[in-house]
């Protein structure tokens, strides 16, 4: 029989052992399906490493790749922190693209150090206020934040479609359902010539830094994680806990936003119904991977991107589905799972004696 | 005393034949040895106190004795229905159950939906064979409560029973079990005077028709008078397995401990001004269970008011009221002798410290530091933040100063608080409400689950606090405590709040008539 011991407190090698471990487990497992496949496993990996950090281009299409998983990672890192389930990221990352190319594409003329930052805050407000929707109406009334940010991602990928079919389309796109792009002075530049890698990244890893900073060392980030922890000892204590949730529910739709408005001013250049492969979504892996930590993020979006970049190369070069990609995002997330219940528990063996 | 554990049973020389026998059992969990080399031996029919501190041992050895965890070495024999001792299996709850051992825990297990019939049978007849059994069920439960004297309804949700009901419930759902020995953990701390009466004849009954009863508690009066053998744990091991006879409560309370207790004087208080007045004030809505209709109270800077009662009687929404949780729904409520609004920070700001019920729920975030509890009401004055920034370094200082007065014993303020003690736990709650001096003190079961020395440190903090001139609010239901701090003692009774009487006038039988709202008989 095996029993679980609740631990006193976490050694800091086994909260940091736990994700590398869960990754190393899940692209261990996906061997199984890839040797089902016919697949040559070895070489499989192989390519697959090869295809993510082999060469300076494969680095930069991971890094590009990482880029909006860090910045949806965020976001739900700081949401799970304070015990908000965001499960609408994919919504509004997509809100702050449509802002983004509202703001970007033609509507304002403006020189570029005024134009890009207004794309760029236009996203994340755009993100933002999607999410203090469903938290206004949690405080308030108590709804269920999973159901209402959930469904809302429909309802934004239906607007955003009409708005592609409608209003936004580029006349010019040969009847294809796009936007117009943006004007040159609303585009994040390219990091090095040649290679898509944008500022997009440095601005993510710069907000990982600051929302570290802000939840470790502010008073605001206190009590959101006072909030998170415990919101009713929080409350007892005088913490303003609906003003706190508030507070997050800008802070994740508002990076939720960034990635979306960061995609389009600095990869994509217009926006698409498939702009996003599911960057929402993979960001609640990503924050899990990363036990919560801001900083943690980084590393944890650069891995998940790297299994995607990988698995699309190496599914190309030996004729093995790319699907493959979110079976291991699924299983580092089930293995990470397993992992945190580790840091939390010890595990024993019991052997029952019989009388 | 002796502290042999080879000789289990010298302490009870005794004819009646063994049900239990713990031999040797130790149980280490890391450093700590929970449990070290402990030996008893429990006969038919004997009532047997066993007495500890928190982290005394106690509870590690129940958890053993009921296979919730294994021993790392000792032997457990129990009498089969022949009597002969066989021994019982580590590790499984099943087979203790099986083998008659019952318990009834401080917080009962029951569906509270469920009726008391349907609770007792639970898990003891296939409830998908409607009828099965039935009629004789209900012929044994009738013959228990005829003989053991526990006279409970049956047939409405446990829910609706009154805890001392509950309880009832909870020991004939043991009973039809044919438990030989019985476990009561804590089993009069939710009772008023009268009940525990009750209950301790009702024990007295069962031990006379041979069951072996193990009785658990921190009220050294009650152990005293009700059993005749008292086993005390102190750091896991055994340091005591003597007769009740001829032992004192000074002594038990020095074994427990391991050193003298001083016994506190009472002093009086020194009443001053207003510092809190409720007139006709309602708070929650009817039907509600615990709430407050037209309670009335002055509270006067110096003393200790006490509001005794049965938990569920309203102290919730007093305390919630005081604390600023639940506004006044009528009346008038006035601090210092200025009507204030409702909200946690209205009253912080208003000079009220807060103490609550539950250190665990409302009093502390248990993944944030001690530190970080510890300014947790204060983040947003000067000298905790500068421009939102927390000032990390200030902070933490104040918070090892805090440490070492208020004696928290822990390895330093960046721990998360749940790795404290209960005890600890509350010093730091008691650090972070008496800092800023405040001039109105909730206290709400300020002592519960605590042990005898970390009590001892509450009640002197909450004296010297009235000494200082702030009015201390004491919500108990540990008649002992208020009879020991407080200047005066009202009574809480299904939402009603009594006069507060000056507690040299009262007497404990009186307050416990009206605890269980027998006004009448009490005037």
């Amino acid at each position: 029989m095996i029993r679980f011991i609740p631990r006193e407190r976490t050694p800091l090698w086994l909260s940091l052992a736990v994700p590398v471990g869960a990754g190393l487990a899940a692209l261990l497992l996906t061997a199984i399906p890839l040797a089902l496949a016919g697949a040559p496993v070895l070489r499989a990996f192989s390519l697959m490493a090869q295809g993510a950090a082999g060469s300076g281009f494969a680095l930069a299409e991971t890094l590009t790749r990482a880029t909006p998983l860090i910045f949806t990672g965020l976001a739900a890192a700081v949401a799970f922190r304070a015990r908000l389930w965001n499960i609408g990221g994919e919504g509004q990352l997509y809100a702050g693209a449509l802002a983004a190319v509202a703001i970007g594409a033609g509507a304002i003329t403006a020189p570029s150090w005024i134009l890009l930052p207004m794309v760029l805050i236009g996203g994340a407000l755009a993100g933002a206020a999607l999410l203090l929707v469903p938290v206004l109406f949690k405080t308030r009334f108590g709804a269920d934040e999973v159901v209402v940010t959930l469904l809302m991602n429909f309802v934004v990928m239906l607007f955003v479609q009409m708005m592609l079919e409608g209003p936004m389309k580029d006349e010019m796109a040969l009847g294809w359902p796009q936007s117009a792009p943006l004007v040159d002075e609303a585009v994040l530049p390219r990091l090095f010539e040649g290679l898509r890698l944008h500022w997009g990244l440095v601005l993510a890893v710069v907000a990982a830094g600051l929302l570290h900073v802000f939840m470790s060392r502010t008073v605001w980030g206190f009590r959101i994680r006072a909030v998170g922890e415990n919101a009713r000892a929080a409350r007892y204590a005088g913490v303003p806990v609906g003003a706190s949730m508030a507070l997050v529910g800008v802070l994740s739709g508002g990076l939720a936003g960034l990635a979306g408005a960061s995609e389009v001013a600095g990869l994509k250049g217009y926006l698409t119904a498939d702009l996003s492969p599911g960057f929402g979504y993979a960001g609640i892996v990503v924050a899990t991977l990363a036990n919560l930590s801001p900083l943690g993020v980084v590393p944890s979006a650069i891995f998940i991107a790297g299994v995607f970049v990988g698995a699309d190369s190496m599914s190309r070069a030996i004729g093995v589905s790319n699907y493959l990609a979110d079976l291991v995002v699924a299983l580092a997330l089930l293995c990470v799972l397993i992992g945190g219940l580790m840091t939390r528990f010890r595990i024993a063996i019991v052997h029952r004696e019989i009388a | 005393m002796h502290s042999d554990p080879s000789r289990p049973d010298s302490g009870s020389p005794n004819s009646r034949p063994l049900v239990l026998s713990l031999a040797g059992i130790t149980k280490r969990f890391g450093a700590l040895t929970a449990n070290n080399a402990i030996s008893l031996d429990i006969h038919a029919g004997e009532i047997v106190a066993l007495l500890g501190e928190n982290g005394a041992g106690k509870t590690t050895l129940m958890s053993i004795l009921f296979g919730h965890y294994v021993a790392d070495e000792g032997t457990i024999h129990i009498a089969d229905a022949t009597g002969a001792l066989v021994p019982l299996p580590g590790g499984s709850a099943e087979a203790a159950l099986g083998a008659g051992i019952g318990m009834v825990h401080q917080h009962f297990a029951l569906a509270e939906n469920l009726t008391g019939y349907e609770n007792i049978i639970l898990g003891t007849v296939p409830l998908w064979r409607p009828g099965f059994g039935r009629a004789a069920a209900r012929r044994k439960i009738a013959g228990l409560m005829r003989q053991s004297g526990l006279a409970v309804d049956l047939d409405i949700p446990v829910g609706r029973l009154s805890v001392g009901e509950q309880q009832r419930v909870e020991i004939l759902k043991a009973l039809y079990r044919d438990v030989r020995v019985l476990i009561l953990d804590e089993p009069t701390a939710v009772l008023t005077p009268q009940e525990a009466d009750g209950l301790a004849d009702t024990v007295r009954r069962l031990a006379a028709s041979g069951l072996a009863v193990i009785f658990i508690s921190h009220k050294l009066h009650e152990v005293l008078a009700l059993c005749e053998r008292i086993v005390v744990l102190r750091g896991g091991a055994k340091v005591a397995d003597r007769p009740a006879l001829g032992a004192s409560r000074a002594l038990l309370a020095e074994l427990m401990v391991g050193r003298p207790i001083p016994t506190r004087q009472r002093t009086a208080g020194h009443p001053g001004t207003s510092v809190l007045r409720l007139a006709e004030v309602d708070v929650g809505r009817p039907g509600e269970r615990d709430r407050l209709t037209g309670a009335s109270l002055d509270l006067r800077t110096g003393e200790i008011v006490g509001i005794a009662g049965v938990s569920g009687n309203g102290q919730g929404a007093l305390a919630a009221l005081v604390a600023g949780l639940q506004p006044a729904r009528a009346g008038v409520v006035e601090i210092a002798g200025q009507a204030v609004g409702s909200g946690p920070r209205q009253r912080l700001a208003a000079g009220v410290g807060r103490i609550p019920e539950d250190r665990h729920r409302d009093g502390t975030v248990g993944a944030l530091s001690v530190a970080e509890n510890y300014v947790l009401e204060t983040i947003a004055a000067p000298e905790n933040q500068r421009g939102g920034f927390m000032k990390g370094r200030a902070i933490r200082e104040r918070a090892a100063a805090a440490i070492t007065a208020y004696d928290i014993r822990c390895p330093g303020p960046d721990v998360a608080i749940r790795s404290l003690s209960g005890g600890n736990m509350q010093k730091v709650v008691l650090a972070r409400v008496l800092e800023r001096a405040p001039r109105l003190i909730l206290a709400h079961q300020p002592t519960r689950g605590l042990d005898i020395g970390a009590t001892t440190d509450v009640h002197r903090r909450l004296l010297a606090a009235r000494d200082r001139g702030a009015g201390v609010l004491l919500i108990s239901e540990d008649l002992d405590e208020l009879f020991a701090l407080a200047d005066r003692i009202a009574v809480i009774h299904a939402g009603h709040l009594s006069e507060a009487l000056p507690a040299e006038g009262l007497d404990v039988r009186t307050v416990g008539l009206m605890m269980a709202g027998h006004a009448g008989e009490a005037a």
